[in-house]
């Protein structure tokens, strides 16, 4: 173990890289693509830490994760204790060690950023995480005494989970409702197993449940149970609505239904949930990806995901078609850079006119059109514009539509009295995420529209902070 | 774990189950559906719900063996249990006192027409049925459906029940014979809901079917149900799954319905050569609920 460096020093040493598969390997198979830091790699990027008085990493992290001191442990060699630490904040240390976009957060607003790389605390965090996991050591942290308050959550994705956690520590009775048979939402059906094993998942919602939290599968609230029958029938003194941004957009062209087409939705929870990849074991099928021609619409993560999901299903091209270029992409680089080592064409510049078919209505190609970019528009980005004359169509089997998604209007629908705007999106109050229904918080993306695993986790600590006060003083 | 409490067939390949699900007895409504996944390697699938009773809490659903998954269904006894269960999903059948109503079951549809039919009945209306199959035994919840209607025509391919013909030429009879008919409700295999839209067309009669396209979750997140209806996307487990007939694309419907068929018949050819596995599966779920030490499994 290295003891303390002056500063100079320690901005001496390099960014340390994290060990990753063999991009030629990984194409073709399912595990995870990033392998983790051993302890000596862990020790040196942690000397690299400045130790600032007031670390702007934990200002840049939404969940406000007390990273120096997390750093300052791991440097100590004290690796159960920095999980410790980093489980005061973050009930998923493990997954978001893997999603998070650090880039943008914790690393984007380390100090060493601006003359150096900035600390690479993603690495860390999941360096600190799996420790603790391999070591079956989770130290969970301890419950409040029982208020005797119940308490509902309806989704177990990301901010569901982490206001769960949270609630539960400060002595609320938790009961977490998902639709689907398998808990953690996004993190099941969206995230592919090469860059978040559900191994990890489970395990962390098994750590929840040794925490006391009641899951409960196959419940649709709106279908199965309403809102207002879980505070009539059910006896919740609270609720917390975290369901996500779930509905998949189309584009709305021609073509679109033909066999062949999916949602970005459809196809990874084909592949995550129901594990289409293993077709010999598992009944749920997913149109023939081998040796064929798989071209994904979009440019986010999401698309990143299904497009390398389409590689590691056998396509034999597989293309990323984005109307915009390379430098307006939403992804993380590092995404991007896995797809590009992995062999994914990306054909930037392109938008879909048309979908093409055959006799049987089953997808044979895309019509493109090539696209320039013009003046900025609302959001900052130079505006995509078609050039004229520019149109070619290109052979596809399979096409993924990773354009977004909408608010999902089950609970909504079911709960009339309850504020949305006018794209269906829950209205919460900003600081605490309270609705107009008495009782009722909504947060994450189903208030937000769709945004990142950590946000999300961010909605669902604030919602938690929130909660506990109404279910402390009664008031709204 | 949703316990099996009574499964019996009612005809050859038809089985009825009921299955304990306090909450979705509670809450279903006819035309809506569930989903459900026998193991842990099993496919969600989409069944509609045929009957509830509130009081012992469990849904009645009524299944074809047609494919792997139904088939490894069928094979499943009361005190057996259905690892997922979830619902009830869809909207509700729009339910009002039309005036008559001709309710038309085809096959296994019948079981899915038959709770709309009650519903009809209840709410004033006369309810004339027309159930059809191929020959008498796949006709099914005869006794049941002749309860519900004010008058029952039953129809086989073959003449070897109730009258030789398809329910559609009983349906161009009625109408034929100058009867009223206010609403017309088509369930069964999508080329006879389309033949009934046919039929029903040109008198403007509203005809509404019951569509059973592909399907994931049920709950409006993937997209993959989503059928074309008067030029407009719609999703079947949210918008659904009852839709007016005359605007369907039924040619779109069957298309995208035979996404999967090879690798279906894959799936069926390699269960009928060996079911043991999958049978092993589906119970060891059974003994894992009830031997908890048994621990999962690891395959």
């Amino acid at each position: 173990m290295v003891d303390k460096l002056p500063p100079k020093e320690r901005t001496k040493i390099p960014r340390q890289t994290m060990p990753e598969q063999d991009a030629c390997e990984s194409a073709h198979n399912f595990r995870e693509v990033n392998l983790g830091l051993d302890e000596a790699i862990a020790q040196r990027e942690s000397q690299r830490c400045l130790t600032c008085a007031d670390p702007k990493c934990t200002h840049g992290c939404p969940v406000g994760v007390q990273i120096r001191e997390v750093v300052d442990l791991v440097r100590e060699g004290e690796y159960l204790s920095a999980a410790a630490k980093l489980r005061e904040d973050n009930v998923l240390p493990a997954v978001t060690g893997r999603v998070c976009p650090q880039e943008n957060q914790c690393e984007g607003a380390c100090v060493l950023a601006r003359r150096f790389n900035s600390l690479a605390i993603g690495y860390i965090e999941r360096f600190v995480a799996d420790y603790e996991r391999e070591t079956g050591q989770v130290g969970l942290p301890e419950r409040a005494p029982s208020t005797g308050k119940k308490v509902a959550i309806v989704g177990s994705g990301p901010a569901g989970l982490s206001c769960a956690g949270d609630l539960a520590l400060k002595g609320h009775e938790v009961t977490v409702f998902e639709a689907l048979h398998e808990i953690g939402g996004v993190l099941i059906y969206g995230i592919p197993e090469f860059r978040l094993p559900k191994e990890i998942v489970r395990q962390e919602v098994n750590n929840m449940r040794a925490m006391g939290i009641d899951f409960q599968t196959n419940v649709v609230i709106g279908k199965t149970v309403t809102i207002d029958e879980l505070f009539a029938e059910e006896g919740y003194d609270a609720v917390f609505i975290a369901t996500g941004a779930g509905l998949p957009k189309f584009m709305n062209i021609p073509g679109e239904e033909l066999a062949g087409v999916y949602s970005a939705n459809e196809f990874l929870t084909r592949v995550n949930l129901m594990k289409a990849y293993d077709r010999d074991r598992y009944d749920s099928p997913i149109y023939d990806c081998r040796d064929r021609n798989v071209a994904i619409i979009g440019g986010g993560n999401t698309a990143m995901d299904s497009v390398r999901s389409a590689l590691r299903l056998g396509a034999k091209n597989a293309y990323i078609i984005y109307r915009r270029s390379q430098q307006e992409m939403p992804a993380r680089g590092e995404e991007v850079h896995h797809a590009k080592d992995e062999g994914v064409q990306f054909m930037n510049l392109h938008n879909p006119l048309e979908f093409l078919g055959n006799e049987d209505g089953n997808l044979t190609g895309v019509k493109l059109i090539k696209m320039e970019l013009g003046e900025a528009d609302e959001s900052g980005r130079r505006k995509p514009v078609p050039i004229e004359g520019s149109e070619f169509v290109m052979p596809i089997d399979v096409a993924v539509v990773a354009i977004g998604t909408g608010a999902n209007p089950l609970v909504q629908s079911t709960t009339p009295d309850m504020a949305t705007n006018k794209w269906g999106y829950i209205v919460a109050d900003d600081e605490t995420l309270r609705t107009n229904k008495r009782g009722v918080f909504a947060g994450g993306d189903i208030v937000s529209g769709a945004a990142t695993v950590i946000l999300a986790m961010g909605a669902g600590r604030t919602a938690a902070r929130s909660m506990h006060e109404y279910l402390e003083t009664g008031q709204w | 774990m949703f316990p099996i409490k009574e499964s019996r067939f009612l005809s050859e390949d038809v089985k009825l189950f009921r299955v304990q699900t306090p909450r979705i007895a509670r809450k279903r409504q006819a035309g809506q559906f569930v989903i459900v996944r026998i193991h842990e390697h099993g496919e969600r699938i989409p069944l509609t719900i045929a009957d509830s009773d509130v009081d012992d809490g469990t849904i009645t659903i009524i299944v074809q063996g047609i494919g792997k998954t139904t088939r490894l269904l069928n094979e499943l006894e009361a005190g057996d249990a259905i690892l997922d269960v979830v619902g009830p999903l869809g909207g509700p059948s729009e339910v009002k006192d039309f005036g008559t109503v001709v309710v038309i079951g085809g096959g296994v549809g019948t079981a899915i027409a038959y709770p709309t039919a009650v519903a009809m009945k209840q709410a004033g209306n006369h309810v004339i049925t027309i159930v059809g199959a191929r020959d008498r035994s796949l006709l099914i919840l005869e006794d049941e459906v002749r309860a519900t209607s004010d008058e029952l025509y039953l129809m086989t391919d073959d003449g070897s029940y109730g009258e030789q013909g398809f329910v559609t030429q009983k349906l161009q009879s009625l109408i034929d014979q100058g009867r009223t008919i206010d609403h017309v409700l088509a369930i069964g295999p999508i080329p006879m809901m389309q033949a009934v839209a046919e039929v029903t067309r040109p008198h403007q009669i509203p005809t509404i079917v019951s569509l059973n396209p592909i399907m994931v979750d049920g709950t409006g997140m993937c997209g993959g149900c989503r059928v074309y209806v008067g030029g407009q996307c719609k999703f079947a487990c949210v918008d659904g799954p009852e839709f007016d007939a005359h605007q369907v694309d039924f040619t779109n419907l069957i298309q995208r319905n035979q996404m999967y068929r090879q690798r279906e018949q894959e799936s069926l050819e390699q269960f009928e050569q060996d079911p043991t596995h999958d049978l092993e599966e589906a119970h060891h779920c059974q003994m894992e609920q009830r031997f908890p030490e048994v621990g999962p499994r690891t395959v």
